[in-house]
């Protein structure tokens, strides 16, 4: 097999478990858009401050430590235990929620019936809010996220040695895939099956599709639209957290974390902002995308084409289907 | 049976409310109606009388639309009801199938009779609430797995009242069933009201401006207009109403009339204001 082609399927590979991650952030925008039509600015912010809590928490570090020390002049940092990763992130997950509830309670809850854009700014501010938030609570230095689930460390090593030997027998070449994107792939499919899984067989999944089609019918069969948004938040905060610590192990927790939410916009429109497949698909087509493109064209026109490739394909995509690949139909009886 | 009702204990009574939406727009102006358990109560009227937000007021839906109920009282078996959310009252038995139908389009037929049974917590139950609903409905049961939003207008509106049936309520409040379906359907949607009356036992409020229709299924009648109730009776009396032919069938002893003739007609005052 002629060596370009192996290596241009090499980075097709590398392509695919990129676009897991920007799948992931995707994920969290399509659950809160599709079951309450806000589109979520705060998204990735969400994903930052999950990652650093899980972090903080792991280190035992002590919450608004900087403000204690600023106030009471005193100089604790640490708490001066590890806690598991099993542990801090069950508790990660529990701040998520109340995080969920808190918004749910002082943000939307009194924009109810509000116009869309309204809504999309008080993400906005919410985004601002939750980025100043997350350093006080934890600090503004980088981290090193170690978590046990995602860290090559506790991964049966040398999976990505095995398909080394196994692609050289093949191909006379051996493909390197990063462990880490091994493990975000396979999270990222388990994430997705439950996902479905609970929207398709559960009540309160089937109440949170029936919200996204009709509030006033929802609420009028008994549905309480302030739970449904509560589960929906704690979800997408779920998700946001999933993403983060991908994210985070990759390279590192720190600020610009919170800016992987826009690389998840081209993704969106691609797949279209309704659809939990859409998101996947969308997220692997960008990241395929990407790399190919940055292979083959990139040499001609000097590199760098990872930066605005994905935009300009976002662009095509909103000429030519505005709604995504698969984005909800509008039905429309006649 | 036709009026039955009078002598049954009242399930809901509305006591003389005023509704105002956004502050300042008043659309109801004292309007009072009790529902005798296992009896059908028509609501009948044109066009902005006061139908639509009277069944809202009962079902509290009325909060979603910035409307509030500011004078008066509801009272479901004696218990006041009008602070309690949509979800409490469900519980407590008293669902609305809202005008236009509303269904979860992207939903199957299915999944939506399902939804309706979200305050239910037994599987079993539900399994044979379906089961009954597919019995009523059986157009229903042939097209389970289709979405619900390419399903036509009449199998939308039996989805809607099954899914209201799903939550096993006690009183239904129907809002115009018969809107934008074929004479026919309206016939059929209105006898399987019938029967789900007389056979379980359901009690249904329902608001329609086919006022045929609605007297001749109906046990009991109140007109609506402009906020007020203007006439009630039994819907046998107020078929044979001369205002009632001559406004709302269509009829007169002295044939067609022009409506340059028509002014007013005699109101028995109802309000109390």
């Amino acid at each position: 097999m002629p060596e370009q082609l192996v290596f241009a399927m090499e980075v097709f590979l590398n392509g695919l478990m990129a676009g897991v991650l920007y799948a992931l952030v995707a994920l969290g925008f399509v659950l809160i858009y599709k079951a309450s039509g806000i589109f979520n600015f705060a998204q990735g912010v969400m994903a930052l401050f999950a990652a650093m809590t899980l972090v903080g928490i792991q280190n035992g570090q002590v919450p608004f430590s900087h403000l204690i020390n600023a106030m009471f002049g005193a100089h604790v940092t640490h708490f001066g235990w590890n806690i598991p990763s099993v542990v801090s992130l069950l508790l990660t997950v529990g701040v998520m929620i109340l995080l969920a509830w808190c918004i749910q309670r002082f943000v939307f809850r009194h924009l109810v019936g509000q116009e869309p854009i309204i809504l999309f700014m008080a993400t906005i501010g919410l985004a601002y809010f939750l980025e100043g938030f997350a350093d006080l609570m934890w600090g503004s230095e980088i981290k090193t996220l170690d978590f046990c689930l995602a860290g090559s460390a506790c991964l049966p090593q040398g999976i990505n040695v095995a398909i080394d030997e196994a692609t050289y027998n093949l191909f006379g070449y051996g493909f390197f895939i990063d462990n880490l994107d091994i493990t975000a792939t396979v999270v990222a499919i388990l994430l997705v099956i439950a996902l479905v899984a609970f929207s398709q067989y559960t009540k309160h999944g089937r109440a949170m599709r029936a919200v996204a089609d009709d509030h006033q019918a929802a609420l009028s069969v008994g549905i309480s639209l302030n739970f449904i948004w509560v589960l929906v938040w704690s979800v997408a905060g779920f998700v946001a957290l999933v993403a983060g610590i991908m994210w985070g192990a990759k390279s590192g927790v720190q600020f610009s974390l919170s800016l992987i939410a826009l690389k998840a916009l081209p993704v969106l429109m691609l797949g279209g902002f309704t659809s939990i497949p859409g998101a996947i698909v969308g997220g692997l087509i960008i990241g395929v995308g990407e790399k190919l493109f940055e292979f083959w064209v990139g040499p001609l026109v000097g590199g760098a084409t990872e930066n605005w490739f994905a935009y300009v394909l976002a662009l095509v995509f909103l000429v030519f289907r505005p709604q995504g690949l698969f984005g909800e139909k509008i039905i429309e009886r006649v | 049976m036709l009026d039955a009702g009078r002598t049954q204990e009242t399930l809901l009574e509305v006591n003389n409310i005023e509704v105002i939406y956004n502050h300042v727009i008043l659309v109801l102006k004292g309007v009072s109606l009790s529902v005798p358990k296992g009896g059908i109560t028509a609501l009948l009227g044109g066009n902005g009388a006061g139908k639509t937000t009277t069944l809202k007021a009962i079902s509290n839906l009325l909060h979603s639309e910035r409307g509030e109920v500011t004078k008066g009282s509801i009272n479901y078996r004696g218990e006041r009801v009008q602070d309690l959310d949509p979800a409490a009252l469900v519980k407590k038995g008293v669902i609305q199938v809202m005008e236009g139908r509303h269904c979860f389009e992207h939903l199957t037929v299915e999944e939506n009779l399902l939804t309706g049974a979200y305050t239910r917590n037994s599987a079993a139950e539900t399994a044979q609430d379906l089961e009954m609903v597919y019995n009523y409905f059986p157009r229903l049961k042939e097209r389970r797995r289709s979405q619900a939003g390419y399903t036509s207008g009449g199998e939308q509106q039996m989805v809607a009242i099954g899914r209201a049936l799903m939550s096993r309520p006690e009183c239904i409040l129907l809002d115009e069933p018969s809107m934008g379906l074929a004479p026919q359907l309206v016939e059929q949607i209105f006898s399987i009201v019938k029967s789900l009356n007389e056979e379980q036992g359901y009690t249904f409020l329902l608001a329609e401006q086919n006022t045929n229709v609605a007297l001749r299924f109906a046990h009991y009648g109140y007109i609506l207009e402009s906020g007020r109730v203007v006439m009630d009776g039994p819907a046998a009396e107020l078929r044979e109403n001369p205002d009632v032919k001559e406004f709302y069938l269509g009829m007169s002893d002295e044939g067609r009339k022009s409506f340059r003739d028509v002014r007013s007609y005699r109101r028995r005052k109802r309000w109390l204001s």
